[in-house]
This record gives C-alpha cells, sequence and structure tokens, in this order.
C-alpha cells in the first residue's frame, strides 16, 4: 500500500504479480527463513515463501489462488446455470432465469451461426468458455488491493485473484480446445485431416515439405493465440489497476487529518488497513443513503469528511481513476470473453467441414 | 509467470466443467425454451384460429341479422295490407248496415205519415161536422150526414 520510494513500488508491482504457489523444491535448494538459511535434503512439497522460490519449483508447482478462483468461480457458473435449468419451466420465466435464458439463448444465437456441423457439445462448451471467462475477468474489478490485503491480513502472502492474467489458465483452456480441434479433425475427416496438412495450398507431392510446415504453423497458431490473446488482454489492464492503485496509495493510506496527526505525534505513516477501514465506512454511508436513511446532502458531507480523515483527495482521484478504468474494462472483459468462444466455435466449426 | 502444473490442472477443471455444462445445464435449459417456444407458438396459432372463427362467426351474425330484417320487413308489409283490407271491409259492412237502416227508418217514416194522414182525416170531418152544425144552428140528422161528410174527407 504504501509506495513511496521506487524499491517499494518495485516490490508493490512485484507482490501483485506473484501467484500463490503450491510445488516442489529441490534437493539442496538454500531456503531463508527467519531462522537463517535452510539447506533442503530432499524434494520437497511446500508453499512457495517469494518469488525466488516458486522460481526453484519450477514446472512442479501449482498456483494455487488461480486454481482456488477458477475452480469457485466454475462452481459458481454451474451451481447458477443449475439452479436455472432446475427452475426452468414451459411456462413464464422471471427474474434470474430470465437472465440466464437471455444467455443461453445468445450462445445458442452465436454457435448456430458460426457452427454447422452436428455436435451436441459445442454449445455447452461455448456457455462454459463464455460465461467461465467472463467471471475469471469480473475478478479484475474488484479493487487491486482489497482481497490481497484481507488475505494476507489473514496470514496468507500472496493471492492473484483474477484467473485469466495467469497464462497457465488460459493455455490451459486454450489447450483444451485444441485438442477437441484435433479430435474431432481425425474423427471427422479421418485421412482427410491429413491430406489437408500435406496436400494445402499447394497440390502436389513435391510441396509436402513446405505445405505440412506452413499447415503445422497455422494449426499451432491457433490455442497460441486463443491463450495469450486472453492473457496479455487480461494481464495489461490488470497491470493499469496496480499502476493506477500505487500512484495514489500514499495519498490514500495517509489522510490529510489522520495521516498528518499520525505523523506528528508517532512519526509514521498511516497503514493501508487505516485506509480500508475508511474505505468501509464510506461504502456504509453510500449504503446508508441508498437505504434512504440518510439525506443526500449529509450523504456529501460525511463522505467528504470521511475522506479528508481518510484518503483526502488523492484517494477520490485515484478511485475516480480506477472507476474509469473499470467502466473502460467492463467491455474489454466481456469482449474478450466472447471473443475466446466465437474462436473456439469458428475453430471447431473448421473442424467439422470437409471442404476447406 | 511460468508455464507450470496448473496448465494442467485448468484443462482437468475446464473439462469437468464442459461436462456438467453438458449433461446438467445446457440440455435442461434449452430444452424448456424450446417447449415454451412451441407452446407460444400454438398458443399464437390458437388465437389466429380465434380470430378467424370470430370473424366467420360476425359475418354469419350479420347474414342472419340481416334475413330477420328482411322476414320482419316482409310480415310488417304483410301486416299493413291485412289491416288495409280489414278497414276496407269494416267500410263496405258498415255502408251495407248503414244502408239498411236508412231504409228502414224510411218505412218507418213512411208508416208515421200515413198513420197521420189517417187521423187528419177523422179530424177533419169531425171538424167539419161541428162547423156545418154550428153554421146551420139546426140540427142535422148526424147519422144521414155523416156518410156525406165523410166522402169528402176521403177526397182530401
Amino acid at each position: 500500500m504504501s509506495g513511496e520510494n521506487p524499491a517499494s513500488t518495485t516490490e508493490y508491482i512485484q507482490h501483485h504479480l506473484q501467484n500463490l504457489v503450491y510445488g516442489k523444491l529441490p534437493a539442496g535448494f538454500e531456503r531463508h527463513t527467519e531462522n537463517g538459511v535452510e539447506v533442503l535434503g530432499a524434494d520437497t512439497w511446500t508453499m512457495a515463501h517469494g518469488a525466488s522460490e516458486a522460481a526453484a519449483m519450477g514446472f512442479m508447482a501449482v498456483h494455487v489462488d488461480s486454481m482456488a478462483w477458477s475452480i469457485g468461480l466454475g462452481v459458481l457458473f454451474c451451481w447458477l446455470f443449475r439452479r436455472a435449468a432446475v427452475r426452468a419451466t414451459t411456462g413464464v420465466p422471471s427474474g434470474m432465469l430470465n437472465f440466464i435464458e437471455m444467455i443461453v439463448e445468445f450462445i445458442d444465437g452465436s454457435v448456430k451461426d458460426s457452427f454447422h456441423g452436428r455436435n451436441k457439445m459445442v454449445a455447452p462448451l461455448a456457455l462454459t468458455i463464455f460465461v467461465w471467462i467472463f467471471l475469471m475477468n469480473l475478478m479484475d474489478l474488484l479493487p487491486v488491493d482489497l482481497v490481497p490485503k484481507l488475505m494476507g491480513l489473514a496470514g496468507v502472502g500472496y493471492q492473484k485473484i483474477v484467473p485469466s492474467t495467469d497464462p497457465n489458465i488460459t493455455m490451459g483452456m486454450a489447450l483444451g480446445v485444441f485438442i477437441l480441434m484435433i479430435y474431432y479433425n481425425i474423427k471427422i475427416k479421418g485421412t482427410g485431416f491429413i491430406k489437408e496438412l500435406t496436400m494445402h495450398p499447394f497440390n502436389h507431392w513435391a510441396f509436402i515439405p513446405i505445405n505440412l510446415f506452413m499447415e503445422l504453423v497455422g494449426l499451432l497458431a491457433k490455442p497460441f493465440s486463443l491463450g495469450l490473446r486472453l492473457f496479455g488482454n487480461m494481464y495489461a489492464g490488470e497491470m493499469i489497476f496496480i499502476l493506477i492503485a500505487m500512484m495514489f496509495a500514499a495519498g490514500a493510506g495517509t489522510g490529510l487529518v489522520f495521516g498528518g496527526l499520525n505523523a506528528q505525534l508517532f512519526g509514521t505513516e498511516t497503514n493501508g488497513a487505516f485506509w480500508l477501514v475508511i474505505f468501509v465506512l464510506v461504502c456504509g454511508v453510500c449504503w446508508m443513503n441508498l437505504k434512504g436513511k440518510i439525506s443526500t446532502g449529509r450523504t456529501v458531507l460525511l463522505t467528504l469528511g470521511l475522506l479528508t480523515i481518510g484518503g483526502g483527495v488523492f484517494a477520490l482521484g485515484g478511485g475516480l481513476m480506477q472507476w474509469g478504468w473499470a467502466i473502460f474494462h467492463i467491455l474489454v472483459i466481456t469482449l474478450q470473453a466472447f471473443i475466446f468462444m466465437v474462436l473456439t466455435i469458428v475453430y471447431l466449426s473448421m473442424a467439422h467441414e470437409e471442404d476447406h | 509467470m511460468n508455464i507450470n502444473l496448473t496448465l494442467f490442472g485448468q484443462m482437468v477443471t475446464f473439462a469437468i466443467f464442459v461436462w456438467f455444462c453438458m449433461k446438467f445445464v445446457w440440455p435442461v435449459i434449452i430444452g424448456a425454451m424450446e417447449e415454451r417456444q412451441q407452446k407460444i407458438a400454438d398458443g399464437l396459432d390458437a388465437a389466429d384460429r380465434a380470430m378467424r372463427d370470430l370473424e366467420a362467426a360476425k359475418s354469419e351474425a350479420t347474414d342472419q341479422m340481416k334475413e330477420a330484417k328482411q322476414e320482419a320487413a316482409g310480415i310488417v308489409d304483410q301486416a299493413n295490407k291485412r289491416a288495409n283490407q280489414i278497414v276496407d271491409e269494416a267500410k263496405v259492412l258498415a255502408v251495407a248496415e248503414g244502408d239498411r237502416l236508412k231504409v228502414a227508418a224510411e218505412a218507418e217514416i213512411e208508416q208515421e205519415i200515413n198513420r197521420a194522414k189517417e187521423e187528419l182525416r177523422s179530424r177533419v170531418a169531425g171538424l167539419a161536422i161541428a162547423g156545418a152544425e154550428k153554421i146551420l144552428e139546426a140540427s142535422i140528422d148526424d147519422k144521414a150526414n155523416r156518410a156525406l161528410v165523410d166522402k169528402l174527407a176521403t177526397q182530401l
């Protein structure tokens, strides 16, 4: 939170970009603990403390936070839609069911538009991809510091809450789609698939190596572009949230009144937990106003007072910028989820079509 | 930022969620939606049919109304004609009755006249005799002159 000097600024960013990793530390790894350096005698499965340990784990590691949020959001998706499915009637739909049906109809339309084969899996696949990725992207709209801070208070060192900023997650899904592409290519076309790879675009045996090279590159480019596009967009978006938070974090942490008092009395800076309290209080005031408990004029006064004590103008400025970027980002997250879905449909549609 | 086992974890998770969606979510919702679509289509069809039925019923009702009106007009015409007929008949009857009464009255009047003439004759005869008695101032044989005066009276 308190990013005053360059070192802590870098730390702040790195901290935000570090996953919570569980993995295997190799034998002989020198572990820096509070009791000094500890040399591991054997391969050890453990939580990584910091980026260097995470890096040492290499491939044999799991991003616990990414997996947990991804599975959690997937379960949320399943729960929401399963509930809608159970309640679905042929009568007049209402409320949540309407919304779910709107999404389902939208997906169904997209699939019918671009996929002409016969496959019962494509539509549910597209629905899962769209909603799940959208939910994962949606985590980006939570204030960047909120969850990591709370998790930090609960004793968890690192927390990246947007699974789609993790290339493992996006590439995992892209590879899943890729496997389906290969499977249906072989299933539907049989030897035609090999012919497509070798005899296209130049239909002559002498060109087989060139054809193979071009087609394979084209084929492999699909999952990579699919996974990396989503990752890149979400990663960049997340980065901008972090940068905005960092620019204004110092001001937000040190309130005009409280920060001054604190510095005078104790010679220390106000920490982020205090800002969190102010944030919650402001939210509370706005909530009360929404509920009609206090008048709008009083709400404005109270908010301004709280901001003066708490984050003051900096918090307001930072908040506004976060707000602006978040609104723009709503577009991005929806669009990325949609693009991933449409490309999946198109790729699978290509796998189903004999004529290329 | 490095690629690790999370990749495979996500692939497996992905497969499970897609399977779940394919098995328990998509068919149910789509099924319900299609069924509802069918129901709505049927409902609209039924509404169309009802509209057509209504239209037909309306035109039929109009036809019947027209027919009934014509019939009613016919009946009224007939009634008018009949009424005129009755009136004419009544007129004829009345004229006949009138004539009859007139004839009877005339006959009676004739009778009365005759009776009056008779009486007058007899009274004149008496008067004449009394007058003659006075003139002559002599007693004349009433019986002898009676015949004479009667003869006179008949000539009146």
